[in-house]
């Protein structure tokens, strides 16, 4: 019973394939994909405008005022209203903007963000395209987001643009490397990079209790920190979001849109952010596993989404607590700490594989990552940056 | 009627010819760049064509091929990109009718 | 493999690289090389070889293009307008496609469909790399180690 939930999605498309029965293959293959695309789309438009009234209303609860409540039923129909103020504003595209590229920027970066969430698995058997090289693909097809931001910022002939389009290059393509670098330990102990086999290899439970997921070891604790930082970056998010900077630079690349396309990049933000955190799950924590064996008669897309919520909480709890950091603090940020740490996390990766996977490994690979952190504290001088403010004048 | 290796070869051939094209008859350094990148995306092509459809011996020589070429390919822009910087700052301009002194 | 999608990348390659080739504003023309990129990134996914189209992606588009852009930025007193092409290597190019092409027709050899293959997966790609071409894997890591550091002393401003 509890099975047949659990592929409920599944049996509903086979079903709806079953009417086809007998047209050529191509057909369809095509008509699977085209399923698949629709139902994705579906239910991540519909998270993406939920989550944006829920951001704004725990962000407001963070800062002891109500949210938006006038809309709906605690103004969860807030979307709606938003959805329709963008629909009906005039599109202004500035007179000697590059027009096709003035287009193409928004449309390309919301094609990028849509398309990486296509090979996240998102239950048993429910990912919408197992490649052999999904993880490969994942970045791949982020990385066409900076070109995107680029082409936004240049099309709009306007220096705020340009100059927020260029620091948000800067700072996605310092953190690209983190990024790919925390991956790689979890790659190499499975030993492949199609996403179904990462989530397959966090199976098992030990002592019918405890899951076997990447993030409680040290490697993966700490390069699950850094994969997670990395994805707030490569989001935009605070407190990373010198590229949209409301105080300094307008609106960065996104200065010169209004109405539908800055709904679009708003989105594309978003779904960005979906994409990376349904990454996050899947490499570090477990995918659409239960966390015990006695909790399994959950259907594992509900699993998926409760861990997804969660990442996304996390997500918005920082965005209201940390200030902005300033454009150089991000880069010392990324390559003088996160690329180091990274390549130890693949170092202690190798040391737990090597040493057994058990309790020594275990210990092995926290002394390795304890000691090239205090290595790297001391050599940053971090004790006399990170320092209480001492005001010598003010007092 | 499934394409031949025939049908590969000349669209290879033919993006070979247009990044010619562009790397010959354009005057900024910049467009001579593509243009040299576009012959060496060809040639990949060209590679894992061949591989396709040829007997597959066991190391996929091929595709070896193609991902080395893609590496230098890489490593080849980023210099030449640096080298029209420096150019750049010398002479105040990217056309490449311009370059025809030795300074320094 | 299905000639109509053969068909229809074909189309979409060709006419990108035709525009990356013929377009005047600079930055038009970068962008059309970035979707001819994903045109022949394309063709590997059709042909089977999808590691080497990801990698395709990931290196030329990821990188290579925003190189190009960011040049593009950095060095732009005339790039509003260029004079467009020079006519003169239209015949060049033209008489390169034909030689070739005229090779290619009457090698009777290369007229075959595809054979079937297993899969290649990237498991055997990294066997291969790791095992048999172990050696030139390290020689193209240090490669790609002096050109970024040769990249960086290129444009490096000396302090006066």
């Amino acid at each position: 019973m509890s099975k047949s939930i659990d592929q409920i999605f599944v049996s509903a498309k086979h079903w709806l394939l079953s009417w086809l029965d007998g047209s050529p293959s191509w057909l369809i293959q095509i008509t699977s994909s085209l399923i698949s695309i629709f139902a994705l789309l579906a239910v991540f438009l519909t998270l993406f405008a939920l989550m944006s009234v829920l951001e704004r209303k725990i962000l407001a609860r963070i800062q002891n005022r109500y949210g938006p409540n006038r809309v709906g039923p605690f103004g969860l129909f807030q979307p709606v209203a938003d959805g329709i103020k963008m629909l009906i504003k005039e599109d202004i595209v500035p007179a000697r903007a590059d027009k096709s590229l003035h287009f193409l920027a928004p449309i390309l970066i919301a094609a990028a963000a849509i398309l990486a969430l296509g090979v996240i698995p998102y239950g048993r058997n429910m990912a919408p395209f197992a490649i052999d090289g999904g993880i490969l693909f994942f970045f791949a097809v982020g990385s066409t987001t900076e070109l995107a931001v680029f082409m936004a910022g240049w099309g709009s002939n306007n220096k705020f643009s340009m100059l927020g389009a260029m620091r948000a290059i800067a700072q996605m393509f310092s953190y690209e490397l983190p990024l790919l670098v925390t991956v790689l330990p979890v790659v190499m102990v499975v030993g492949s990079l199609s996403p179904d086999r990462i989530v397959a290899a966090q199976a098992e439970y030990t002592y019918g209790f405890a899951p076997r997921w990447f993030v409680f070891t040290p490697w993966g604790a700490a390069a699950f920190l850094l994969f997670f930082v990395s994805g707030l970056v490569e989001s935009n998010r605070t407190p990373f979001d010198v590229p949209e900077g409301e105080s300094e630079i307008v609106a960065g690349h996104m200065t010169e849109y209004s109405g539908f396309k800055y709904a679009t990049f708003f989105m594309a933000e978003y779904i960005g952010m979906f994409a990376i955190s349904g990454l996050g799950v899947t490499l570090f924590l477990g995918g659409w596993h239960a966390p015990a064996r006695a909790l399994e008669f959950v259907p594992s897309y509900l699993w998926f989404l409760g861990k997804l919520s969660v990442l996304l909480l996390v997500y918005v709890w920082v965005r209201g607590t940390l200030p902005r950091m300033r454009i150089d603090q991000i880069m010392n940020l990324a390559w003088k700490f996160m690329l180091p740490m990274a390549f130890t996390c693949v170092i202690a990766a190798a040391v737990w594989h090597y040493a057994g996977r058990g309790l020594r490994g275990w210990l092995w690979s926290l002394i390795v990552i304890a000691s090239v952190y205090i290595v790297l504290s001391i050599v940053l001088d971090t004790r006399r940056k990170f320092a209480p403010r001492v005001y010598r004048f003010a007092e | 009627m499934t394409p031949t290796l025939q049908v590969f070869l000349i669209v290879s051939a033919a993006l070979f010819s247009i990044g010619l094209l562009a790397a010959l008859s354009r005057r900024h350094a910049i467009f001579i760049l593509i243009g040299i990148e576009m012959m060496l995306a060809a040639a990949n092509l060209n590679f894992i064509a061949f591989w396709r459809f040829g007997p597959q011996h066991q190391p996929p020589v091929g595709v070896m091929i193609a991902l080395f070429s893609i590496a230098i390919a890489a490593a080849e822009a980023a210099v030449g990109l640096a080298i029209v910087i420096a150019v750049y700052r010398h002479y105040r301009s990217t056309n490449v009718d311009e370059f025809n002194q030795l300074r320094g | 493999m299905n000639t109509g999608a053969f068909i229809v990348i074909a189309i979409v390659t060709l006419s990108a690289a035709m525009a990356a080739a013929t377009l005047r504003k600079l930055m038009h023309a970068a962008l059309s090389f970035a979707l001819a990129v994903i045109g022949i990134a394309a063709f590997f996914f059709l042909i089977g070889a999808e590691f080497v189209g990801l990698a395709l992606v990931f290196i030329y588009i990821g990188a290579v293009a925003v190189l190009i852009v960011f040049t593009i930025l950095l060095t732009r007193r005339d790039v509003q307008r260029d004079r467009g092409l020079n006519w003169s290597g239209v015949p060049i190019a033209a008489s390169v496609f034909a030689g070739l092409t005229w090779s290619i027709l009457n090698t009777q050899s290369t007229a075959i469909v595809a054979p079937h293959i297993r899969a290649l997966t990237v498991k055997q790609i990294g066997q291969t790399l790791m095992t048999t071409y172990v050696w030139p894997m390290q020689c193209v890591g240090l490669l790609l180690t002096a050109a970024l550091i040769g990249a960086l002393l290129l444009v490096i401003e000396e302090k006066p």
